[in-house]
């Protein structure tokens, strides 16, 4: 592809936060950019790693399609997003045009968080200095942990509650893109599949923006390749500050993990998903020594009760009895309700908490069994996990 | 046939495990767990009454996949 030789490319280790002048958007047809886009093997980087070609190839089916951009980033322990976001509109937006290009859409919504205001300072300057043959222009959402579920956050800018829906986006025309994962549309679209495929492994190219926070000297956003080493991803924000106890990966929906399980594992879902975790929302959250797990999930799981949306039965009553239960060191009454609440939503909060109790309970089990005995190794410490401050539904 | 419940919609008035105890358990809150397996035949009409009766019309019998 001759436009694609062309370009400049950027270093492909810094592809997605360095300040490289990417030129305008090559013009492409839509059937050349879908194959690259294909070939690139790039996978949605919100969560569930999804392809990003078949989302692309259902919405193109659609009639009047629309393109969303998804900064909201509801997670309080996540804060890739909104440092793209900050850092590179123009990419983002780039992606989403691109997008918009394969299915046929006229309308491009970058959504982001009612929350940020310099995050939506700058995408909207970014988009008043384009000129798209699309309409493109932002929304912003209430910033909750549910909102950025793709249905509550279509359902909010249709007008109603950021709350889910049953009928998923993608299945009446609207394409939800994560931000990263439509930067990535906007590098395979300039400099191809191949060059995209330069870094990560062969099942999961590219490189993945993770959130690094906990006992790190300097915690905050790194850029790294998928499948590097855990412990030189820590490198990447200054190293440990303190002794690791555990790891958090993967934020609230993610997994627990014992420092000397995880420490020299790769950073990508192949290593991940054998020892029941994933990548997730990429955050890691070291847990020092001195801290207490237990006390910390507790807060975790106190906070996903209060952001439940409320709809369904089992996550409304099932999350304040798993907070109860955790809190109560009772972990055969966790073991009964997981089945009861695990599943069970029209999204995947009450299945995402609950496979956070399971990791607590099994890598805190010491701390659970030190509780019972009214000792506590975290007495004091200050908290480590982050809590986001809720907001109105609408 | 397979059996479907909209969790949104789903109030936990616990009818459907009333006519159709073969299928349908409540939960400790009273919300409907559906059995994994398809309805066999012979259940099918307890199934639709099940249905209909849905004060919040949260249940549903579709096809299996």
């Amino acid at each position: 592809m001759s436009a694609l030789a062309l370009a400049r490319r950027p270093d492909p280790d810094h592809r997605l936060l360095s300040a490289h002048d990417h030129g305008p958007l090559p013009g492409i047809r839509r059937r050349e950019l879908f194959a690259e886009i294909e070939a690139s093997g790039l996978t949605g980087r919100g969560g569930a790693a999804f392809p990003t070609a078949v989302k692309l190839a259902a919405v193109a089916r659609a009639s009047d399609p629309v393109v969303v951009a998804n900064g909201t980033e509801g997670e309080p322990a996540s804060w890739k997003d909104k440092v793209l976001l900050a850092e590179n509109p123009n990419l983002v937006v780039d992606g989403a045009v691109i997008a918009a290009r394969i299915v046929g859409a006229s309308r491009v919504i970058v959504a982001v968080g009612r929350g940020n205001r310099t995050v939506l300072r700058r995408v909207e300057r970014a988009i008043a200095a384009r000129s798209d043959r699309v309409d493109v222009h932002v929304e912003t959402v209430p910033s909750r942990f549910v909102a950025g579920e793709e249905s509550a956050l279509v359902h909010s800018l249709e007008g109603g509650p950021a709350k889910p829906t049953l009928k998923k986006p993608y299945e009446r025309g609207i394409l939800v893109q994560n931000v990263e994962t439509l930067a990535n549309v906007g590098l395979v679209a300039r400099y191809g599949a191949d060059w995209f495929r330069e870094r990560g492994t062969a099942d999961e190219p590219g490189t993945a923006l993770v959130t690094v926070l906990g006992a790190v000297r300097s915690p905050g956003v790194v850029e790294v390749e998928l499948g590097t080493p855990v412990r030189d991803v820590i490198q990447r924000v200054g190293g440990l500050a303190e002794l690791p106890q555990a790891l958090l990966v993967g934020g609230y929906f993610g997994t627990w993990m014992h420092a000397h399980d995880v420490l020299d594992l790769p950073l990508a879902n192949a290593s991940l998903r054998p020892l029941g975790a994933d990548l997730g929302a990429r955050t890691i959250v070291v847990l020092p020594q001195g801290a207490c797990g237990l006390g910390e999930s507790v807060r975790v799981v106190r906070y996903l009760a209060g952001e439940t949306a409320g709809q369904c039965g089992p996550c409304v009553f099932g999350l304040p009895a798993m907070a109860e239960a955790l809190e109560a060191l009772d972990v055969g009454r966790l073991r009964r309700l997981a089945p009861q609440v695990s599943g069970r939503g029209a999204c995947a909060h009450p299945t995402g908490a609950t496979r956070f109790v399971a990791s607590a309970v099994e890598v805190f089990a010491d701390e659970i069994r030190r509780h019972r005995e009214r000792r506590c190794r975290g007495g004091g410490h200050p908290p480590v996990l982050p809590l986001g401050a809720s907001t109105e539904w609408r | 046939m397979r059996l479907r419940v909209d969790p949104i919609l789903c109030d936990g008035y616990g009818q459907c495990a009333e006519l159709l105890p073969e299928a349908i358990m409540l939960d400790e809150w009273g919300y409907p767990i559906l059995a994994p397996r398809p309805i066999d035949r012979e259940l099918e009409p307890a199934a639709r009454r099940a249905v209909s009766m849905c004060p919040r019309l949260a249940l549903s019998l579709e096809k299996a996949a």
